[in-house]
């Protein structure tokens, strides 16, 4: 018997009701819990589309023509409501004003839980916990259109995390954030994998932030998944890269400017220097 | 509100296009002071690069430039105009302020009515209109997008016809809101490409961004801004080589500046800003025979 993976996507192709292409064609995608894959692609690429078969947002609330077989730590969103499979997968979205809807920080980790109908003491302990997890202890009577975007941001991943997802899927999370703001969500994620295990879905535009955190990339193009391997592995294939009009990082692309070849290219800064003082 | 045509041109003493003068800000409710006293003078035909975190006083100095906002205390002349004195309608001809949030700006029914709109309300000919219209829909590549309404498209793609929209006015100053933010590298590929033609055009440019590698690209001069202050004013490789500045703002230099700064041997030379300035370095005879040695 073969078992499928925490995260399994067979041959899946999706077309929005009003779409006159796919948004997804044939993607096939196994994810194992606690990786962190990051999705790359210009917009329109199916980054978002893919995210939201997850949870089944859709085909749930939006409509389409889908086919193909997704399993998500052993459910099939296409089957299970949208609120169970909140409790596998949480969403966080590039614009955490959106998201933002009660008076209080403590109401907005606390509105998911609510729904799920879980008992008030329990609720406090997980609210607390939440916000504690993405440092933001005594901001519980906040106003959370009074926080800085990248606290507005936390404030998001810690409504999410109170569901206690095994899976986050971040669509953008940095976009409308400030550089301290960027760094700020990056790390929270860095360590919800590493210490929680959660596994990490990232769609990101910066290579040279995925290349620091992330364990695999993704590339979509056209729907279809073009290129994926480890950021070394992705990012060295720098003509690639630039054929689907993306980039790679600055270091790598250095790299290959002054050696070129087929090897293995360095894809953070530190491995560029390291790179570089073994060519002195 | 009356515009004062009269003493227009003798306003005009700095030689600037752009003329901000101890200018200070304080939101009318309450008193938080969202800038102290700025002086920045802008000559024309300069593409200014302004960064800063989020709250640091970046947006509202853009305002205070573009007649949105008026100086609590001090003056800003726009091409001759104080600010003060002229409705921010009156402004618009001289200065176009691309929002960062194109919903703020886009209302028309289709996107060819958007860009055809500020040149129609600037009086310009039908023809030249039409004119206007194609070139800025072949520089943004928005031909299957025309006839649709501006919110039946994507975010990023919403965000360059609120880009294209101010193209088609050819204001004498051009000021961009985080215009690349959200946006693929290709995107970000065509608002560098018209940063770079605005200035061919002698256009003044003033660009508000966390994207670095765009700013150290088209900018030749970058201000930092923090908590409402200025606190460097050069060009980029000067202020990315401010250590002191660069930490107390929290922001980095792009990636390839960051590893010329550190590359073994090139201790004492000014940082690169480019991949193909630090690539041509790098291959120049001299080095290549200090490596091989």
């Amino acid at each position: 018997m073969v078992t499928d993976s925490y995260i399994s996507i067979s041959d899946l192709t999706f077309t929005y009701a009003q779409g006159t292409r796919p948004a997804l064609s044939g993607v096939n995608l196994e994810i194992q819990q606690g990786e962190y894959v990051a999705l790359v692609g210009l917009n329109g690429a199916g980054k978002t589309t893919l995210g939201l078969c997850l949870n089944g947002i859709i085909p749930h609330m939006l409509m389409g023509q889908g086919s193909g077989r997704v399993r998500i730590a052993g459910q099939d969103p296409w089957v299970t409501p949208v609120r169970e499979m909140g409790r596998i997968v949480g969403m966080v979205f590039d614009n955490p004003e959106f998201q933002m809807s009660q008076v209080t920080a403590a109401e907005e980790v606390a509105l998911g839980l609510e729904n799920l109908g879980v008992p008030y003491p329990e609720m406090v302990e997980r609210v607390a916990a939440a916000l504690g997890t993405v440092g933001l202890t005594g901001f519980d009577e906040r106003s959370p259109m009074a926080l800085s975007g990248g606290q507005q941001q936390r404030l998001a991943i810690a409504a999410t995390l109170a569901m206690r997802p095994s899976i986050l899927f971040m669509d953008e999370p940095t976009s409308n954030l400030d550089p301290i703001g960027k760094e700020e969500v990056f790390e929270i994620a860095r360590r919800l994998n590493r210490e929680e295990g959660i596994t990490i879905v990232v769609a990101e535009h910066e290579v040279e932030v995925l290349a620091e955190y992330a364990d695999r990339i993704i590339v979509l193009s056209e729907g279809r998944i073009a290129l994926q391997g480890t950021p070394a592995e992705v990012f060295s294939q720098v003509d690639a890269v630039a054929a689907l009009g993306l980039r790679v990082p600055q270091v790598t692309e250095f790299a290959h400017a002054v050696e070129g070849g087929t090897g293995e290219l360095p894809v953070t800064l530190e491995g560029a220097l390291t790179w570089a003082e073994a060519r002195r | 509100m009356t515009a004062q045509v009269s003493g227009a041109a003798n306003e005009a003493k700095t030689g600037s296009i752009l003329a901000v003068t101890k200018a200070r800000y304080v939101y009318p409710r309450g008193n938080v002071v969202a800038l102290e006293e700025i002086s920045v003078d802008v000559p024309a035909g300069q593409s200014l690069g302004i960064v800063g975190q989020n709250g640091s006083g970046k947006t509202t100095l853009t305002k205070l430039m573009n007649g949105l906002l008026r100086p609590t205390s001090g003056s800003v002349v726009v091409d001759g105009m104080d600010t003060a004195k002229y409705p921010v309608q009156a402004m618009a001809a001289h200065v176009g302020y691309v929002f960062q949030n194109p919903n703020h700006q886009l209302f028309a029914p289709t996107v060819a009515d958007e860009l055809a709109f500020g040149p129609r309300n600037l009086g310009v000919s039908e023809e030249g209109i039409a004119e206007r219209v194609a070139e800025a829909t072949e520089f943004f590549s928005l031909q299957e997008v025309l006839a649709l309404h501006p919110y039946r498209i994507s975010f990023p793609l919403r965000k360059l016809v609120g880009i294209a929209s101010i193209f088609t006015m050819r204001p004498k100053v051009f000021i961009l809101d985080e215009p690349t933010t959200g946006q693929d590298h290709r995107t970000t590929s065509t608002i560098n490409r018209l940063i770079h033609e605005l200035v061919d055009r002698g256009s003044t440019v003033i660009c508000v961004a966390h994207d670095m590698p765009l700013l150290a690209d088209v900018s030749e001069r970058l201000i930092v801004m923090w908590n409402g202050q200025l606190i460097a004013d050069g060009t980029p490789r000067e202020v990315f080589s401010d250590k002191a500045v660069m930490g107390r703002t929290h922001l980095a230099p792009p990636q390839i500046t960051q590893f010329s700064m550190q590359l073994p041997g090139r201790a004492g030379r000014p940082p690169a800003l480019s991949l193909a300035e630090l690539v041509a370095e790098y291959q120049t005879p001299d080095r290549a025979a200090a490596r091989e040695a």
